[in-house]
């Protein structure tokens, strides 16, 4: 689908959703930046459900978990500030799936499951980052980048 | 519209796509501004706090004791549960031991006890004597203390000790200039006079003795020989004690008035019901000589060998075992000393039943009670621990500014009512509800703002187990400390007058339930009444 087709109030709902993401996802990984003590050591130790084994050996493997806290924090103050800017959206969004596939499956709401890190809420299969993760997908299947985003220079420059 | 934009439709063109493509871009704008003030809001209180509060921010230092110059000869006098646990602290482990470490190490990354024990610092001391009366466990005794490489069966095994039958001879041992005593605390008196008297150094664990007279006995001995002397409080090397103090002595908590100390567990072995080895009976065990120093004697009875702990014979159950550790925690931080008068009771309410035991029924209660006042310091402390639920009470140091609950992590919160953060609560500068002050080891700062999930994790030792920091064994360094005495002259942390304080205050519980009476210690004549 081309976003020229869509509605201005279509067009700007869209945007605004993927702003909205695109902050949270900055705002996770600049306040993990700022935290010296921030580690990925404890969420990683508290996953359940199928492959906790493998989050767990990513927590027993020092030198590992700290390419992965880099990782995090830059991947989602990139994957943030792209969606934001419309900047390189298309990977920004499928990063961010990824990712959240990631956080995901590692503590996955199932019956049964318990964990150490207070949840806000109450989910069954279903939560949050679930949601975030097809909501990406949505905005990934309805282009706004190459109308409202920097996107708009950088693939569009030559096309008209 | 400009009359050039009218005549140029590109340039019009081209305005709308720069202000479309651009158009989030004051989102950023929004974003750092809003991240910006919010970091700064947190900083600021965070810092008024740490000011206002006046403590010392980061970690202690990793303090290694000094282990220079010829090795320190020890002799091993115990070598039960506790004296394993000691040789291991002091780098001795039985093959066997690190055979089965490495093994559940293959098999669960999360278990690091052998990479642990191997980082351990090398403490530069040999074995040259063990005395146990048990000979399964003096063979093991040998055996560790011969395992100097740290490997597993099939390593080298060298210097191998010499076995001795009774302590004395031990003590006789001229290639002997310090000892480790692990044995039951009927034994303690007798063993540490002796060592005193023959000149070693002496390394002997809680509870000091049973009674007063043998802590006076004890304190006696060690004072006119001069030996260093350390009892086996291992809390001593516990951070968050020392943060404790530190707080204590700068006034967070205000006017100091109840102290609470608990002990809770809930298995046979935590209530001293220990398994009765299948090798212990009496050819293996030197009987006699086990009930040497008791008034009543008994019959041979593996059940009172191995569950020493249950019968007033051989221990004093919770006071010597368990209020113990907890004394002296508090006396570390507060200094308060003897109590002038002790309350205390409880019962066998639990492990009543003869089918918890073989042959007796224990006689130390399992759920029991101690008060003690200091009114000279217009404070008191309770002690409460049942042996039958673990649910985990910790320890409250109550002022009237404030409340400190204290475990490996160390919290303080000021109390709604507090004169001295009155004005700081109504201005929202502190939030009673959540702690003014927060000390978790391992980490690198100290914050006045902890999230919720952090202290979680650090009062289950997760947070900082795999990284950054490393994990030390307390046990470990209170006999690093204790060496490093020897090899300098000086007396360590828990040296002979704390001990004389911890020994004294337990004695007066125990007596307080045997006798159903108060006990009062007399300042000023140095006595029990």
């Amino acid at each position: 689908m081309n976003s020229k087709n869509y509605s201005p109030w279509q067009l700007w709902s869209l945007v605004l959703l993927r702003v909205a993401i695109g902050w949270h996802f900055l705002y996770e990984g600049i306040s993990k930046l700022m935290n010296p003590d921030w580690s990925s050591l404890a969420y990683l130790m508290d996953s359940e459900g199928w492959f906790e084994g493998l989050f767990h050996s990513m927590a027993g493997n020092p030198s590992l978990l700290n390419v992965l806290d880099f990782l995090n924090i830059w991947g989602l103050i990139l994957i943030g500030a792209g969606l934001i800017l419309g900047m390189f959206t298309r990977i920004a969004a499928i990063a961010g799936m990824v990712l959240l596939a990631f956080y995901y499956l590692s503590h996955p709401p199932l019956v049964g499951a318990t964990y150490l890190i207070p949840s806000e809420g109450s989910y069954l299969w279903v939560n949050k980052n679930l949601i975030e993760l097809i909501t990406l997908w949505v905005i990934l299947l309805f282009p706004t980048w190459n109308t409202v985003g920097i996107d708009r220079f950088i693939f569009n420059k030559y096309r008209n | 519209m400009s009359e050039k934009s009218q005549n140029d439709p590109g340039s019009s063109m081209k305005r709308r796509d720069l202000l479309k493509g651009f158009a989030t871009l004051p989102v950023v704008g929004a974003f750092a501004y809003g991240a910006w003030r919010k970091r700064r809001q947190d900083h600021l209180r965070n810092h008024r706090l740490i000011r206002e509060l006046n403590m010392s921010t980061g970690d202690l230092e990793y303090k290694r004791y000094a282990h220079d110059g010829d090795a320190i000869r020890l002799g091993i006098i115990g070598y039960g549960i506790r004296g394993t646990q000691l040789m291991k602290a002091a780098g001795f482990v039985q093959p066997e031991t690190i055979r089965d470490w490495k093994e559940s190490a293959e098999k669960d990354s999360r278990d690091t006890r052998y990479e642990e024990f191997l980082g351990q610092d090398d403490l530069n001391v040999v074995v040259n004597g063990v005395c146990d009366l048990f000979d399964v466990h003096a063979e093991r005794a040998i055996s560790a203390a011969s395992n100097v490489g740290r490997e597993g069966p099939g390593g080298s095994m060298e210097k191998t000790p010499k076995r001795y039958r009774n302590y004395r001879e031990l003590l006789a041992d001229k290639d002997i200039d310090a000892v480790i005593i692990a044995t039951p605390d009927h034994w303690h008196a007798n063993m540490a006079i002796d060592a005193a008297r023959a000149g070693k150094h002496i390394y002997v664990e809680k509870g000091l003795a049973c009674t007063a007279e043998e802590v006076f006995a004890i304190r006696d001995a060690v004072r006119e020989s001069g030996v260093i002397f350390q009892l086996g409080h291992q809390g001593r090397q516990t951070e968050s004690y020392i943060k404790a103090k530190e707080a204590v002595d700068k006034n967070l908590l205000g006017k100091i008035n109840l102290i609470e100390v608990c002990t809770n567990r809930n298995s046979p072995n935590g209530a001293w019901v220990y398994d009765i080895h299948p090798d212990g009976n009496s050819r293996t065990i030197d009987w006699k000589q086990f009930e040497e120093p008791c008034e009543t004697k008994h019959p041979f009875s593996a059940e009172r060998f191995f569950r020493w702990r249950c019968w007033w014979d051989y221990g004093t159950g919770l006071s010597g075992d368990l209020l113990t550790h907890e004394y002296d925690a508090i006396n570390q931080i507060l200094g308060m000393g003897i109590p002038e008068s002790a309350i205390s009771s409880g019962g066998v309410y639990f492990f009543e039943q003869p089918d918890h035991y073989v042959n007796e029924v224990r006689e130390v209660p399992d759920i029991w009670n101690a008060t003690f006042e200091y009114p000279h310091l217009n404070f008191a402390l309770l002690y409460s621990a049942t042996l039958a639920n673990n649910r985990d009470r910790g320890k409250v140091i109550m002022g009237h500014d404030g409340s400190m609950e204290l475990g490996n992590s160390l919290r303080i919160y000021a109390c709604p009512e507090s004169t001295r953060y009155r004005e700081k609560i109504e201005s929202g500068l502190i939030q009673p509800d959540l702690p003014i002050y927060t000390y978790i080891p391992g980490r690198k700062n100290v914050d006045g703002v902890t999230t919720p999930t952090e202290q979680y994790f650090a009062d289950r030792g997760l947070l900082y187990t795999y990284r950054g920091g490393r994990r030390v064994d307390t046990t470990h360094l209170h006999i690093a400390e204790w060496l490093e005495g020897i090899r300098q002259g000086k007396q360590p942390s828990c040296n002979i007058d704390q001990a004389f304080e911890e020994g004294i205050t337990a004695a007066m519980a125990t007596m307080a339930y045997r006798e159903g009476r108060k006990v009062y210690w007399d300042r000023e004549k140095q006595q029990v009444v």
